[in-house]
């Protein structure tokens, strides 16, 4: 007595009327979808993933993929997805391991915030006649300073400023490892960050040595793995990020099978190939608040307090007591990761179950850290499932100082977010190792389309700041004014802080 | 759009508020008929050591006894009396305005460097925000706010502006927004010794209020003005900035600018916009402030709103219009047009 | 010419604009106002092609605004916006005046004999034989020409200060030009706004404007004339074509 096999996920099919059979399909499909017998192209649709490759690369647009072509009887409880996640685990037993971010269909708050915009009492102001600052500092600011008088009426500042990063926009890419994702791939990321005047993380797989030469907007990861860290990693970064937790699976370490621990990888998380490179949960230095200050400075007195230190922890329901304790430990930003965030795997029940999204988390740290009087202590540094410049513009009005991107930032390499990163056979170059498909991602064509998305972006903030009347990226910073609630509820409308449209 | 206009004597010499008037009147264009108000420095000799604060009470019956009460747990009344006024009739008297002497007691402030300003801070951030029918709109030494929801010429005939004599003086003619024409919108606003009228609208208000009030002030009075006496109070008072440095940080130069500063100057001006980005100022705006000393006009920094300044001999004058400075004093000189975020600043000579 | 005085101590500007048509309407060719302080909107919507308007003191914002034909010739500073969306006309002021002077302007000229606020010419436009000319005497603050669209503006440094010290000449000019006498910083400017020494034909072409001007303040055109200057025009008719994809 078997379950049989289950409904398709995608249905694929060629129309013969346009295809001309150059079997570009079948080149490009690293999931075995097409084959050849005689002169027809034979497709298998089980394997197929959606990722779109196929299609990318048919020159007659010949190929159709069909979502769910079989149905079940609908039902509102019994989903087809919690139907298929059981067979899936009768079958096998197991942890059911799923990528990208947060799949289940809770309401999006982004989508439920509208931005403001001057009309009479104020002017917009138009970004590209008039000055508009972007540029935003990360690391901890004095709460004041201390003056000298000088007897020519000048004034020496006594106070000295800790390291801060600068960048010209506040979108950042976040940190996806070496392993998790190719090198070509993260080239790709770091010659666009270089020029574009951001940052990048490295994630926790070290720092592959061709990336050197873009070191100086690296951010480099540490986290409970220790993978790739020695003194030299360490200097080479702009910044360091103590990786707590992250949002697609709070609780739990990276998990990076050893299939995709190929030689370099094995060289750069400095592990020997081939085997499994797994994170502990925690940090086993790291079992109390008090413990995270000593690797915070433990860091700093290594890199003799040049670098500012990042503190990243995944959204979760006590995230802004959390984040007050990482203001006080000498960290210079605390990056809160919401639950929307992407990730080459985890289990799925983590993912679509753990964690809150970053909407909230983040207005409820900022909201704490003032309370506090600690808000200058740390930046905040939004991530995890920022989806376009709306959402920067949004995040930043609740109190974050910047974000970082990573998803967006693989969809402009031209990921499809067909979510099985997991598997090691992105058809793009981008979620994979194996070198046939890593070349297919040529770095420098690659750097400049994720160039131009930031650059869009950046523009698109401008005008959104212009039409609000704000020529300065600090006062779009937790402006919840600027902001209203469109059908939120009132217990989460007093979380953001924010009145509802009309109010 | 709102009309201001501020002039202090540097050598102290008193002015009476007949003049101010006049000039504040003309610019009625400016205004909406829905709040106007003035404030006079040196107006109170001899009670000039005491805290004068001038409160509105909905019912002089009910609300008057709790705040007799408050101020009396946390220090002295050395006098009070109900501020005269003279009945207008475009002006409906829906306040009894009144003025206390106040000393604080300064016992009850132990930690503080600064006792008196802290419980006199205190009592008005507590009455305001209690909302129980009294309103402290004006709480410095030697100096008081008058206004009203009315006209300049209105608001200036209920107080009888021209029997106040002061050194220095801020009016303003308000055309409201945010809120409606109510007494307490009206400017000047005050905290302490500082005071504060402004034409324009805070873009950055939500950001500025939240960052003030991080610092225990509370905004009660439902616009974007009183901010900025609090933010100046916080810079100047608390923070030891001085006058100009704090409108560096009220708006600051841009990045491009400091970018090309020499490097002590970079160093200086990039950690003031470090550490005061929440206290920036954006959106258009002119605004005066005030203190006993000194008389400040800054505009916004890319200059939406407009301010001009003038001298004649001892005094300062600074205003939306060269026209209202002209009806004070026809014969003004120097009238010059201060730079975007730059201020221009009065002060006494002792 | 018949010549009509008007008193407009504490005259509002409604009557007082009544008065100036009413003038016009009768014939008048010379209207002199007196005691003017901070009246808006003289001349707004006046036409009267040959009229002068003469006001002695220190008018309030959008002096002849709208106006079509007459000349103004203020004894005193103007306040903000002298010459907005003006279509016909000339304004001329023996003082200095504030913000966006000549807003919007279409046709005719504004001359400043001494210095103007930020953001002068602003959206200045020019089209068919309509041609607005700004001519500033001292310097003018920042966003001098912003969204220039067409017109001429000149800027000749006569008040001892440096004619161009602040940012964004020229910010999203895309047609018109702005020639300043003397040398102008790159830094200051704008977006979409290039800059050249002016030409030989150039300065041909500016000689009987600044010879006017010079005229009209009683200045001796030759160093004017003689000066080098400094013309700032559009990169590009489209500067910000490069700005949108479609959907």
């Amino acid at each position: 007595m078997s379950i049989g096999s289950t409904p398709l996920k995608f249905k694929v099919s060629i129309d013969p009327d346009r295809c001309m059979s150059c079997g570009r399909c079948i080149e490009n499909c690293s999931y075995g979808v097409y084959r050849k017998e005689g002169d027809d192209i034979r497709i298998n649709s089980r394997n197929c993933v959606a990722c779109h490759r196929c299609l990318a690369f048919c020159p007659r647009d010949a190929i159709d993929i069909e979502e769910k072509p079989n149905d079940y009887r609908s039902h509102p409880l019994w989903t087809r997805e919690v139907r298929e996640a059981i067979f899936n685990q009768a079958k096998t037993g197991r942890i059911i391991l799923a990528g990208m971010g947060n799949a289940l269909p809770y309401p999006v708050i982004f989508d439920r915030l509208v931005l403001d915009a001057c009309q009479v009492t104020n002017p917009s102001i138009d970004p590209l006649r008039e000055p508009m600052e972007l540029r935003t500092y990360l690391g901890k600011k004095p709460s004041s300073l201390t003056l000298k008088q000088l007897p020519d009426g000048e004034v020496e500042l006594i106070t000295k400023l800790t390291p801060n990063l600068q960048i010209e926009t506040p979108i950042m890419i976040g940190h996806m490892s070496y392993g998790a994702i190719s090198l070509n791939a993260q080239t790709a990321l770091a010659k666009a960050v270089s020029r574009i005047g951001t940052f990048m993380g490295t994630g926790e797989g070290g720092l592959h040595e061709s990336l050197y030469p873009y070191q100086k907007n690296m951010i480099v990861q540490v986290a409970s793995g220790r993978f790739g860290v020695d003194i030299n990693y360490l200097e080479r970064g702009a910044a360091i990020e103590i990786k707590i937790g992250q949002g697609a699976k709070p609780g739990i370490g990276g998990h990076l099978p050893g299939e995709k621990v190929c030689a370099d990888v094995s060289c750069t998380r400095m592990i020997p190939e081939g085997s499994d490179a797994i994170s502990p949960a925690p940090h086993h230095d790291i079992y109390s608040i008090e413990d995270l200050k000593q690797l915070v400075r433990g860091l700093k007195e290594a890199t003799e307090w040049k670098k500012p230190v990042f503190v990243k922890i995944a959204a979760v329901h006590n995230s802004a007591a959390i984040a007050a304790g990482i203001a006080r430990s000498s960290a210079d930003a605390v990056v809160i990761d919401g639950f929307r965030g992407g990730t080459g795997a985890a289990p799925r029940v983590f993912r679509d179950h753990v964690g809150i999204p970053v909407e909230a988390a983040v207005a409820s740290v900022d909201a704490k850290l003032r309370q506090q009087g600690i808000r200058h202590k740390v930046s905040i540094i939004a991530s995890g499932g920022i989806r376009e410049s709306a959402d920067v513009a949004k995040i930043i009005c609740l109190g974050a100082d910047a974000v970082y991107i990573g998803t967006s930032a693989l969809v402009a390499m031209g990921c499809r977010v067909c979510g099985t990163c997991y598997q090691g056979n992105c058809a793009w170059g981008i979620a994979t190792q194996k070198p046939e498909l890593v070349k297919r991602l040529d770095p420098e064509t690659n750097s400049v389309q994720v160039e131009n998305l930031i650059h869009g972006w950046t523009l698109e903030l401008a005008e959104l700041m212009g039409a609000a009347g704000i020529n300065s990226i600090e006062s779009l910073r937790g402006n919840r004014d600027r902001l209203r609630g469109y059908m939120l509820d009132e217990g989460l409308m007093e979380v953001l802080d924010v009145k509802t449209v009309g109010a | 759009m709102c009309g201001i206009i501020g002039v202090i004597d540097r050598n102290r010499q008193l002015m009476d508020g007949g003049k101010i008037r006049d000039s504040l009147a003309m610019m009625d264009e400016r205004g909406s008929g829905e709040g106007a108000g003035y404030v006079a420095y040196g107006i109170y000799p001899d009670y000039k050591d005491y805290y004068a604060l001038h409160v509105f009470f909905d019912n002089i019956r009910e609300n008057k006894v709790p705040l007799d009460n408050l101020l009396e747990k946390w220090g002295t009344i050395v006098h009070d009396e109900q501020i005269k006024t003279y009945e207008q009739p475009n002006i409906r008297k829906v306040h009894t305005p009144w003025r206390y002497f106040f000393r604080p007691d300064r016992s009850l402030m132990p930690k503080s460097t600064t006792p008196d300003e802290d419980i006199v801070t205190h009592l008005v951030m507590k009455v305001n925000a209690e909302k129980n029918g009294a309103l402290i709109f004006s709480s410095g030494k030697n100096l008081g706010v008058f206004k009203a929801a009315g006209w300049p010429e209105d608001v200036a005939n209920f107080y009888r502006i021209e029997d106040y004599k002061g050194y220095l003086w801020l009016a303003h003619n308000r055309y409201p927004t945010n809120t409606s024409g109510w007494w307490g919108g009206a400017h000047p606003f005050n905290l302490l010794n500082w005071s504060v009228v402004h034409n324009g609208e805070i873009t950055s208000y939500g950001t500025n209020r939240r960052y003030i009030e991080s610092y225990g002030y509370k905004c009660t009075m439902y616009t974007d003005t009183e901010v900025v006496a609090y933010l100046v109070d916080l810079l100047v008072r608390k923070h030891g900035l001085s006058e100009k440095l704090a409108v560096r940080a009220l708006a600051p130069p841009f990045w491009e600018e400091i970018d090309r500063m020499p490097p002590k100057e970079q160093e200086l001006n990039r950690a003031i916009r470090l550490t005061y980005g929440p206290a920036l100022m954006n959106g258009p705006f002119a605004i005066c402030v005030a203190n006993e000393n000194a008389l400040v006009g800054f505009t916004d920094r890319i200059k939406l709103r407009p301010l001009v300044s003038g001298e004649s001999g001892d005094r300062l004058y600074i205003s939306s219009e060269e026209a209202a400075i002209r009806r004070i004093d026809p014969d003004v000189e120097n009238i010059s047009m201060p730079k975007a975020g730059e201020p221009v600043i009065g002060r006494v000579y002792s | 010419m018949t010549t009509v005085r008007i008193d407009a101590h504490r005259l509002h500007y409604t009557p007082l604009n009544q008065k100036i048509r009413a003038a016009i309407a009768d014939g008048a060719t010379e209207i002199i106002i007196d005691n003017v302080l901070g009246q808006r909107f003289i001349g707004d919507g006046v036409r009267g092609d040959g009229v002068t308007i003469t006001v002695n003191g220190v008018p309030g914002g959008d002096l002849g605004m709208f106006m079509s034909g007459p000349t103004i010739i203020v004894n005193g500073n103007a306040d903000h916006a002298p010459g907005n969306t003006m279509d016909k006309g000339k304004v001329i002021i023996y003082g200095s005046a504030g913000d966006a002077v000549a807003h919007s302007m279409r046709g005719g000229r504004v001359y400043v004999r001494d210095n103007i606020g930020y953001r002068g010419g602003i959206h200045m436009k020019q089209y068919m034989e309509k041609r607005p000319i700004l001519v500033v005497g001292g310097s003018a603050r920042a966003f001098l020409g912003e969204y220039m669209a067409g017109g001429l503006l000149i800027v000749l440094g006569l008040t001892g200060i440096t004619p161009i010290s602040e940012r964004g000449v020229g910010s999203g000019i895309h047609g018109g030009e702005i020639l300043v006498r003397g040398p102008v910083d790159g830094l200051h400017l704008g977006v979409g706004a290039k800059q050249t020494p002016a030409t030989e034909e150039q300065k041909v072409m500016i000689k009987p404007i600044i010879e006017d001007f010079a005229k009209q303040f009683g200045l001796d055109p030759a160093p004017l004339l003689a000066s080098d200057y400094t013309r700032i025009s559009p990169a590009s008719a489209r500067p910000f074509a490069n700005k949108y994809t479609w959907e």
